[in-house]
């Protein structure tokens, strides 16, 4: 019951994009097609899911240990750059028609800001679902998190470039036209998605 | 001189990181609830982005090209940690306000962006000033969004009320971020073209 909470909450309520302001640059970026945002939200996705528990055993069995929490952010950025660099590597290898399909979007996750965003929440914030005591995450707990955080950046990204591919054929006034319209329709994007508060 | 000035103020229009450049965007959506807590933020990447820009034009002609990403990346890293710590010690409350979009300051694409771009190939003076100019115009933007967000949301400015009643909720809240971002742009848009 805890993590389908933790789940609705991270993928609705809370929402990366529309609620929590993360990961805005490629989600504006590569948001103009379909095809390009799916692979680009596979990505993440995988990516946001290993970073968070290699950044939490880190953390947990290195950083706090030995009173080296101040180092997180450079500790954390670093273990993420490192990788997605293994991870490129690895895909090159052992699955070459993934790496066809994602290989142009790794690079670009190291600065996606929601990778880091959701490493150093999990390390840093209570939270509760429900009724409960606010509280840190466990292990699992932070893994549900993180992957249910990154299907709704998944979610989001692929809605909003539906959106876009219509908003590319219809007569925008030319002050509009490109990136203020697009941030327009998030801003109506993440209207509807307030409707989701209150409901865990 | 003349051409120093120009480095600073070529932050301000040309070279805008919010409304030209379009870099940064998650501070700049995310901190900007208020117009005191959007100058807040700005002052906060100004101090990273100077100093960052002063050490990276320093060492970019020793630092082997492969790895240069990573290099500019722990230094920038590194000025956010010194950051982080100065402020939780001096001004805690702005720290807390301002919570993980501290940290997040290394991923800004604004620093990495300019030292990339401009520190790597200039000597230091014009790095700092390139990062004092990108700086303060990034400051400006966040200071106008929040004083727009501001009225529209809680009918004060800096704090000082003069709109009686609540507001509209919206314009605190994500939707109204990203609205009023997009009808600045097309503001801004509209007046760079008149020129």
């Amino acid at each position: 019951m805890e993590y389908f909470l933790i789940i609705i909450s991270a993928i609705f309520v809370n929402n990366i994009v529309l609620a929590q302001f993360l990961g805005i640059c490629p989600f504006l970026g590569v948001s103009s097609r379909l095809s390009t945002s799916t692979g680009m939200s596979l990505a993440v996705c995988f990516v946001i899911t290993l970073a968070t528990v290699v950044t939490y055993l880190l953390n947990r069995y290195l950083l706090v240990p030995f009173g080296l929490d101040f180092l997180q952010t450079i500790a954390f950025i670093l273990v993420i750059a490192a990788l997605v660099q293994m991870v490129e590597i690895v895909l090159k290898k052992v699955s070459p028609s993934l790496y066809q399909a994602l290989g142009i979007y790794l690079p670009l996750i190291t600065t996606n800001c929601a990778v880091l965003g959701v490493a150093i929440t999990v390390v840093t914030k209570e939270f509760s679902f429900g009724t409960q005591v606010p509280h840190m995450l466990n292990l699992a707990e932070s893994t549900v998190y993180a992957f249910a955080t990154s299907l709704g950046y998944g979610l989001s990204m692929v809605l909003f470039s539906g959106l876009r591919e219509h908003l590319a054929l219809n007569d925008v006034p030319k002050p509009f036209r490109g990136l203020p319209i697009a941030l327009i329709t998030v801003s109506i994007m993440a209207m509807a998605f307030l409707g989701f508060s209150g409901i865990v | 001189m003349a051409n120093k000035l120009s480095l600073i103020t070529n932050g301000l229009l040309k070279e805008n990181p919010t409304f030209v450049l379009v870099l940064g965007m998650c501070p700049t959506l995310a901190t900007t609830t208020s117009a005191m807590n959007g100058m807040e933020m700005g002052l906060a990447t100004l101090f990273v982005l100077v100093l960052s820009n002063i050490v990276v034009s320093l060492v970019a002609p020793i630092v082997p090209d492969k790895v240069h990403i990573p290099v500019y990346i722990v230094i920038i890293a590194t000025f956010v940690t010194v950051l982080q710590l100065l402020m939780q010690a001096f001004v805690p409350d702005i720290y807390r306000t301002l919570g993980l979009f501290i940290p997040l300051i290394v991923v800004n694409c604004i620093i990495l962006g300019r030292a990339e771009a401009f520190a790597s190939k200039h000597n230091w003076l014009e790095s700092a000033l390139d990062g004092i100019g990108i700086g303060i115009g990034f400051t400006l933007s966040l200071t106008v969004i929040g004083i727009v967000r501001e009225i529209l949301g809680s009918g004060s400015v800096f704090g000082w009320k003069f709109i009686p009643g609540d507001g509209i909720l919206a314009f605190v809240m994500a939707p109204g971020a990203f609205m009023v971002l997009g009808y600045l742009m097309v503001l801004f848009n509209k007046l760079a073209k008149k020129k």
